[in-house]
């Protein structure tokens, strides 16, 4: 029983939590009154067996607990709101009212109203269930800075009034992207961070795949398929991205039998379901660029029509300078360097990308494939006076101390 | 949940044309929003101009003309509406006229027992 007991609480902990929150709207009572409800669990189920639902017995016991508590802090009025215990006439209904109260709270954690880090830890606390300590060693804080933005984000939420709510339709699309976005985020986060000591460390990039997957399973639409799709078809090359020493790896460096196959199919499947509603969005585009790299055999036998056409849509949805600089990384693959760099140069010609240290890191290599060192070492220094990360640098020194040798 | 909504703009940005048009459309907003039951007040204000500061320090009155603080956008008008949530409250920012030009800033009303109650 004591087993059982606790695989119901590390399985379902965070599904019935959601529906906890929905009815006492309140993070922090609805946290230990469920804990309670747990500790009762451990006391009672032993003597009086399983009861015949356990998840509606946990509900219905933390919403007690929480209601006793409401009433010895005289906090009364709240006592009228909550709303009556719902009944679950079949398990199905069960089942989606639990799934539903989980989304809920997922567009809650994400709710544009609160900062992006805001968002980033409530959903990594709330739905993933991360203790704050890992939530703070994976973004490299310490733990107390972690727990003021968990505790400003659910003050934000009590106090602003962000409900508990599925958007609705009218809004859905847009927030569901918000929603996205902040897995996207943790998911690159996961990438950035990994440079240190990786062991101890919660992976950010397999908690956002994680999350990926609820979400789908909540709410499967063209765009959430997209988006898992682009994680797994860049995670499959994780192994890749670095080598033995630590250095990054460009793509066509990377030894493309050690990718994850199973992988990368999955990530085919997906975006194949996505492009075939045709409501599909930028993750979904981003993960065909990285599907057609997943699919060529080298660097050189890339389709590189397909993927500049492919940044060709992906700008049309979303005009940034970031992906113009894509754009013309590839329109240097597919028509020579030459015609790159006369993109890359009018693009800092403009002031978005001038402080951005990839964009003169592109501009250096392309001047390197032609020959003309002294234009490429400029723009590797001024690259690395840009760069933050010492995996980033550490590849800059290496390529400039490649080209003096030349 | 109230919500007090104050908008800000730069008043140097709208015509005498443009002012006019969008308390028209401001006064329609207020009475959707009273059918809704969701009115409680509104109003526009006179030019940041016409502010007076007051201040009370050591127990001398301080006055000062013009705003508490000198911004490139100004406090305009408001709106207090009571609704169910945020995302209600988002909902009828993005429909003032002044969000289009300038920004509204939604704050909850935080609640003060033993105030007097006005009946109107």
């Amino acid at each position: 029983m004591q087993e059982q007991i606790e695989t119901i609480y590390r399985q379902e902990f965070r599904r019935i939590f959601a529906t906890v929150v929905r009815m006492v709207r309140d993070f922090d009572l609805a946290e230990d009154a469920l804990q309670e409800a747990f500790a009762i669990a451990m006391q009672q189920w032993p003597e009086d067996g399983l009861p015949r639902n356990p998840r509606a017995w946990l509900v219905s016991t933390a919403r007690f607990k929480a209601i006793d508590r409401l009433r010895k802090e005289a906090r009364l009025d709240s006592l009228e709101d909550l709303p009556h215990e719902p009944e679950a006439d079949t398990k199905d209904a069960e089942d989606t009212s639990i799934a539903d109260d989980q989304l809920r709270l997922i567009f809650t954690c994400c709710h544009p109203a609160l900062a992006p880090e805001l968002q980033v830890a409530l959903t990594l606390r709330e739905i993933c269930g991360l203790t704050t300590e890992a939530i703070a060693s994976a973004f490299l804080v310490t733990p107390t800075t972690m727990a003021q933005r968990l505790v400003r984000g659910k003050a934000k939420i009590r106090n602003a009034g962000i409900p508990y709510e599925i958007p609705s339709h009218k809004h859905l699309a847009e927030r569901l992207h918000a929603v996205l976005t902040v897995i996207y985020l943790v998911f690159n986060e996961g990438y950035h961070a990994s440079s240190g000591d990786s062991l101890e460390r919660v992976d950010l990039a397999v908690e956002a795949i994680r999350l990926g997957r609820l979400l789908l399973e909540l709410l499967p639409h063209a765009e959430v398929r997209g988006l898992l799709a682009l994680m797994l078809l860049h995670h499959a090359r994780r192994a890749t991205r670095v080598s033995a020493d630590g250095d990054l790896l460009l793509l066509e460096e990377q030894d493309r039998s050690q990718w994850d196959k199973d992988m990368i199919r999955e990530g085919q499947e997906l975006l194949e379901s996505s492009l075939l509603t045709r409501q599909f969005g930028t993750f979904t585009v981003q993960a065909a660029i990285a599907a057609v790299h997943a699919e060529a055999p080298s660097a050189d036998a890339t389709d590189w029509p397909q993927i500049v056409a492919l940044y060709d849509v992906l700008y049309r949805m979303t005009p940034s300078p970031i992906v113009a600089l894509n754009r013309a990384v590839a329109v240097a693959m597919r028509d020579g360097p030459d015609a790159g760099l006369t993109l890359i140069d009018n693009l800092l010609a403009g002031d978005e990308l001038r402080r951005y240290h990839l964009a003169y890191a592109a501009k250096a290599d392309l001047h390197r494939r032609l020959g003309q060192f002294r234009e490429a070492r400029v723009a590797y220094q001024q690259a690395l006076g840009l760069a933050q990360q010492d995996v980033e640098k550490r590849f800059l020194e290496k390529r400039l101390v490649e080209i003096d040798a030349v | 949940m109230k919500y007090m909504m104050l908008i800000y703009s730069a008043e140097s940005l709208w015509t005498e044309e443009e002012r006019a048009k969008c308390m028209e459309e401001s006064v329609q907003l207020t009475h959707q929003l009273h059918t809704q039951g969701k009115f409680i007040s509104a109003s526009p204000l006179h030019y940041v101009d016409t502010a007076t500061s007051v201040r009370v320090r050591d127990g001398k009155t301080l006055i000062t003309d013009g705003p508490f603080a000198e911004t490139r956008e100004q406090l305009g008008g408001y709106y207090i509406v009571d609704v169910d949530n945020l995302d209600e409250a988002i909902d009828i920012a993005s429909k003032i006229p002044g969000a289009r030009k300038g920004t509204v800033e939604i704050r909850p009303i935080f609640h003060l027992d033993n105030l007097p109650v006005i009946n109107n």
